[in-house]
């Protein structure tokens, strides 16, 4: 090969790297301004007042977010509160308990189970779990929890079946593979001899995990809960097939409801009018948004804890 | 005599202690057994629904009759090979675009201001909600080219794939030694020779793995699928029309009130289910399998 021709090929791989490194600069940025840009007629005819208005009326053509952006946070948020003490349950128990001969397939399995098709959580939970939680468990919350005060509020109505604590449970499920691939990861990564060193001191390994690996990864726990956050708040199939799709609040929790997402897939395609559709990239708009400030708020803190740490 | 109840006193208090922090254990240690006996219950469960739900109905008419018209019978064939198509076209877009920048990032932009950006974008990228990326696709491609299309289903899946390709790659090819391109720079080798010929050689496996990641994350897609191929019930291969594809189909059918049509739908989730998790079985075998090769 001569001088020339290696240069030129030097300067080929080097430009067409740097080309694709640009290209995913470039969508990033263009995609957060294409949806703006098909977003702001619905933010410029209902300005503020879309994220405060409850009404999602494609009829008289007025859109408000506030019922899908509470579906969204309501069923995030019972996500992850059941499958994060479970996944820490479940690091604790693979870092500690459990013979080194069982931990790497009980491992592989989790990890091999976040790779099953959302769609697949969605139908199981409108064939499956649906119909077993309308004849057992939401009966049995409302018979025993829904005559007290407060608490019966959020039990109370007839049991549907699908609802916003299905749609909870089912992306709890979901999720739970994901957190706990990365729980497990950060049990591994603290060091040996700091937990050698507290065994030799007589601690039990309850008292090794509670004072010694959960404080070294706290941070990055809570990192990898808000990254988990971000996939609950986005996720789509696995809720839309559950939650029943109604655009309203109301404060049972077994009543229909409806998230951002599920909207989206439910209605953009039978949108009729461009008020509609435009309403709809704005709810897309605002989930966007959340699950980017998902991913910083987890970002700043896995950094912070790099940083803290004793080298 | 006054020291010696004392210690024994002390004695009893440890001895409580003791009792106490055992206890404490004991308890946490049930239930964090609990907690993995839960998980990976459930987790079965869900498997062996799926199977033993979706097995009865993977028939011959199943694999070669396309999609249903209402309340009739029919197949996944035309959905199957939609799915494929479009797949592989995503794919082909996303592996060159991912594999380059991913060498892009750990051989030029290591530890520079530009690298971070473009890392931060791809993590950015790797975080969206899948039905946004479907809006995105909506927006840029059927609404300009009036209609539903293949290819804008591909450039969705696409999208997906790439964020997920690219960081493999370049947390691969971070790991290789450094050393072993600076063996390479001594005897002469330019800068692409050590990227094609070392890097690559040295992450190969490790990039392959993330492309079957990739991969089996794609072919489970529904959301970024239902506004861009939309779906079709007929056989079509052209891909500047509505194509059918396999997540839709199901996600149709499963919606559907006729019975007969949720049986295919446990069908169809049977067989993304397998084709996933034996794409994601293939690439962990073979990374076990080049780890033992390095040893």
């Amino acid at each position: 090969m001569t001088q020339r021709t290696q240069s030129l090929t030097n300067w080929t791989v080097r430009g067409l790297t740097a080309l694709s490194g640009l290209c995913v600069v470039v969508f990033t940025i263009a995609f957060a301004i294409l949806l703006g840009y098909a977003a702001w007629p619905a933010f410029s005819s209902f300005g503020l007042h879309f994220l405060t208005n409850e009404a999602w009326n494609p009829v008289t053509d007025t859109f408000g977010a506030l019922s899908s952006i509470y579906g969204t946070i309501i069923s995030a948020a019972i996500a992850l509160v059941l499958s994060f003490p479970v996944s820490i349950g479940i690091g604790f128990c693979l870092s500690e308990i459990m013979p080194r001969r069982l931990v790497l397939p009980i491992r592989s399995l989790i990890e091999l189970l976040a790779g099953i098709p959302s769609l697949v959580y969605g139908l199981w939970g409108m064939y499956v779990l649906a119909p077993c939680f309308q004849t057992t468990l939401q009966p049995f919350l409302i018979k025993h929890l829904g005559h007290f005060a407060f608490i019966g509020q959020i039990f109370s109505g007839p049991p549907y079946g699908v609802g916003l604590l299905t749609a909870g449970i089912v992306l709890a499920i979901m999720i739970l593979p994901f957190l706990t691939a990365i729980v497990v990861d950060l049990f591994q990564s603290v060091p040996r001899l700091m937990k050698e060193s507290a065994y030799a001191l007589g601690m039990t390994p309850w008292e090794v995990t509670r004072s010694i690996s959960l404080p070294y990864i706290k941070q990055e726990i809570f990192s990898g809960a808000f990254l988990a956050l971000g996939r609950a708040l986005g996720e789509t199939m696995a809720v839309t097939f559950v939650v029943g799709n109604a655009h309203r609040i109301s404060t049972s929790l077994l009543a229909p409801a409806t998230t951002i997402s599920a909207s989206i897939a439910n209605e953009f395609n039978e949108a009729t009018s461009d008020m509609h559709t435009s309403s709809l990239i704005a709810l897309g708009f605002i989930l966007l948004v959340s699950t980017f400030l998902a991913l910083v708020i987890s970002k700043c803190m896995a950094a912070r804890a790099v940083k803290g740490r004793p080298a | 005599m006054h020291g010696c109840a004392r210690s024994q006193r002390q004695a009893r208090v440890n001895k409580n202690l003791l009792r106490i922090r055992k206890a404490k254990n004991a308890i946490a240690t049930a239930i964090a057994l609990t907690s993995v006996g839960l998980g990976v219950a459930i987790l079965m469960v869900i498997l062996y629904e799926i199977v033993t739900q979706g097995i009865a109905y993977i028939t011959a008419d199943t694999l070669t009759k396309t999609t249903p018209p209402p309340g009739g019978t029919g197949g996944l064939a035309n959905s199957i090979v939609g799915s494929l198509i479009m797949v592989v076209m995503a794919m082909l877009i996303a592996i060159p675009t991912g594999v380059m920048g991913g060498v892009y990032l750990s051989e030029y932009q290591r530890r520079t201001r530009w690298g971070s950006v473009i890392r931060f974008c791809n993590d950015t990228l790797l975080s969206t909600p899948s039905i946004c990326v479907g809006i995105f696709a909506y927006e840029m491609m059927v609404k300009p080219m009036h209609g539903f299309s293949g290819y804008a289903g591909a450039v969705a899946l696409a999208m997906i794939a790439v964020p997920v390709i690219l960081r493999t790659s370049e947390s691969f090819l971070i790991l290789v030694p450094d050393s072993l391109r600076e063996a390479a720079a001594a005897l002469g080798a330019t800068k692409e020779q050590i990227t094609l010929s070392i890097g690559f050689r040295a992450a190969r496996s490790g990039i392959l793995t993330g492309l079957l990641i990739a991969l089996s994350r794609i072919m489970g897609e529904t959301a970024p699928l239902l506004f861009t191929a939309l779906n079709n019930q007929f056989w079509s291969l052209n891909l500047s029309h509505p194509m059918a594809n396999l997540p839709s189909t199901i996600y149709q059918l499963a919606m559907s009130p006729y019975e007969e049509w949720h049986k295919l739908a446990w069908a169809g989730a049977l067989l993304i289910t397998s084709f996933v998790l034996g794409i994601n079985l293939l690439s962990r075998y073979m990374n076990s399998y080049s780890q033992r090769a390095e040893k």
